[in-house]
């Protein structure tokens, strides 16, 4: 029989839990959100060896598993003296892996629009950086929205790999639960369903920023 | 109108290359203020190139194009690279206008024709909004201050793009190809707005391929082959008596293509 009163009596733990989810996805996205767009305008850069730096970044970053990394972060920056507490290690490590993805979803965007809008605004005498604020950056936060949503929400699933380094989110919590109350079944349905109000949360949100950014 | 708001233009032995490709060569042309000077030539000639270079969007690497006795892209004939603030400087008082129109999308026809003169000439934002309301109105779009860019014909885009340029009080505009990307009934708005705007005196250079259009229009005609600059008269000489025999074949390819 499936048991509801398992997972109304468990519902508080879950929730406690999610607040780890939350905090782990939400400093990982802005954290990533802001070395995206470093990493962008580096990777873009006239000057060849800041624009290499970041692609070799892209490179590691994209190409190591998350979990390699939030255990290569958990065992190492301890091995070197840093120490740093499991919590923050994982925020770390997947800002900095989520900011690799978002530099090439803002840099494919940026290159979707058209040398001419900047070329026009140029002919204008603006300056640089205005170009960059008024003209280019709009347009390509308007291109990028949808693989940047996406972005988002694989990162609130991704931080269930953080329960590897000790920290009791949403995944982890559902484990421990199923295991003493051996109602997997019931724990797991609502641990998905958490996770499915989150996400949708975050495609409505999504959907009304592409909204207001339409013209 | 007083040659204080008219630039003139005088390119002297200029040279373009794209790597190895040599687009531009020795060109000498002299662009007095106040007159419609227009280039036409065969696709690929260097028109558009020769154009881009008078407002350094292109660089060009031999001799050099100056406005008003001052050398654009570079500090003097042959000189360093000038610094990006005085370019800016020079290009306020150039107006250019693209095939592909160039709009922003995502702002009005009247933040379009606003937003330099908010960003580049430091008006209030209520002034530009005034100024790129009356620059609308005066290539008749004043019922479509509103409207982005998507919603308006491609004559009337490009309207807006000329627009935005003249509402800068350009003492020199270019247009390049203004009229290709449009459909054949949408020109004549178009050819129609760039001719009123030569009747008040601005120095204009203009690529066209709209050979009507430059016969009455134009000052001047320089015909342009394969990066060379062959002749540069009055459009009747051009027109009606050409000198050179690449010019006959042209312009008999243009009439041949016209005719049905």
């Amino acid at each position: 029989m499936f048991s509801w009163s398992t997972i109304v009596e468990n519902l508080p733990y879950l929730l406690q839990a999610t607040r780890f989810t939350l905090l782990v996805s939400g400093l990982g996205m802005g954290l990533g959100l802001v070395m995206g767009i470093v990493l962008c305008v580096a990777r873009l850069s006239p000057i060849r060896w800041i624009s290499r730096i970041a692609a070799l970044y892209v490179s590691f970053f994209r190409g190591v598993p998350l979990l390699v990394q939030l255990l290569l972060a958990y065992y190492f920056l301890p091995s070197v003296g840093i120490d740093i507490p499991p919590l923050w290690a994982a925020v770390c490590s997947i800002g900095l892996c989520a900011a690799a993805y978002i530099a090439e979803i803002l840099r494919g965007a940026l290159i979707a629009v058209p040398h001419g809008q900047a070329e026009a605004a140029a002919a204008l005498g603006m300056h640089p950086f205005t170009i960059w604020k008024r003209i280019l950056i709009p347009q390509a936060l308007k291109i990028s929205m949808p693989s940047l949503v996406n972005e988002l929400i694989m990162l609130v699933k991704v931080s269930s790999l953080v329960s590897a380094v000790g920290i009791v989110e949403l995944t982890r919590m559902s484990q421990s639960i199923s295991a003493a109350t051996f109602r997997p079944l019931e724990i797991y349905i609502a641990a998905a369903a958490i996770y499915l109000v989150i996400n949708l949360a975050l495609a409505g949100l999504g959907q009304a920023l592409e909204k207001r950014l339409d013209y | 109108m007083t040659s204080e708001n008219a630039s003139s233009v005088e390119i002297t032995a200029l040279g373009k290359y794209y790597n190895s490709f040599h687009a531009l060569k020795n060109i000498n042309l002299s662009i007095p203020a106040g007159k419609v000077t227009c280039l036409i030539g065969p696709s690929g000639s260097g028109k558009s190139t020769l154009l881009r270079c008078i407002n350094f969007l292109e660089e060009y690497q031999e001799g050099a194009v100056e406005i008003d006795g001052q050398v654009i892209g570079l500090e003097s004939v042959g000189g360093r690279k000038m610094s990006a603030r005085r370019l800016r400087e020079m290009r306020r008082s150039i107006g250019m206008v693209f095939q592909q129109f160039n709009l922003w999308p995502h702002m009005t026809a009247q933040q379009n024709v606003a937003e330099a003169l908010v960003q580049v000439q430091g008006l209030s934002k209520a002034e530009a909004a005034r100024k790129a309301a009356a620059a609308l109105q005066k290539v008749g779009l004043g019922d479509k201050t509103e409207s982005f860019p998507n919603r308006l014909s491609g004559g009337q885009q490009q309207r807006v793009a000329i627009a935005r340029a003249v509402a800068m009080e350009p003492k020199l505009m270019l247009f390049d190809e203004p009229t290709s990307a449009l459909d054949p009934e949408l020109v004549g708005e178009v050819l129609t707005v760039i001719k009123d705007l030569a009747s008040e005196g601005m120095t204009m250079v203009i690529v066209t391929h709209e050979m009507g259009f430059a016969a009455h229009v134009a000052d001047q005609v320089a015909f342009l082959e394969a990066g060379e600059l062959v002749s540069c008269a009055p459009p009747a000489e051009i027109f009606r008596n050409p000198s050179d025999a690449r010019i006959k074949a042209f312009l008999e390819t243009y009439h041949a293509r016209n005719q049905f």
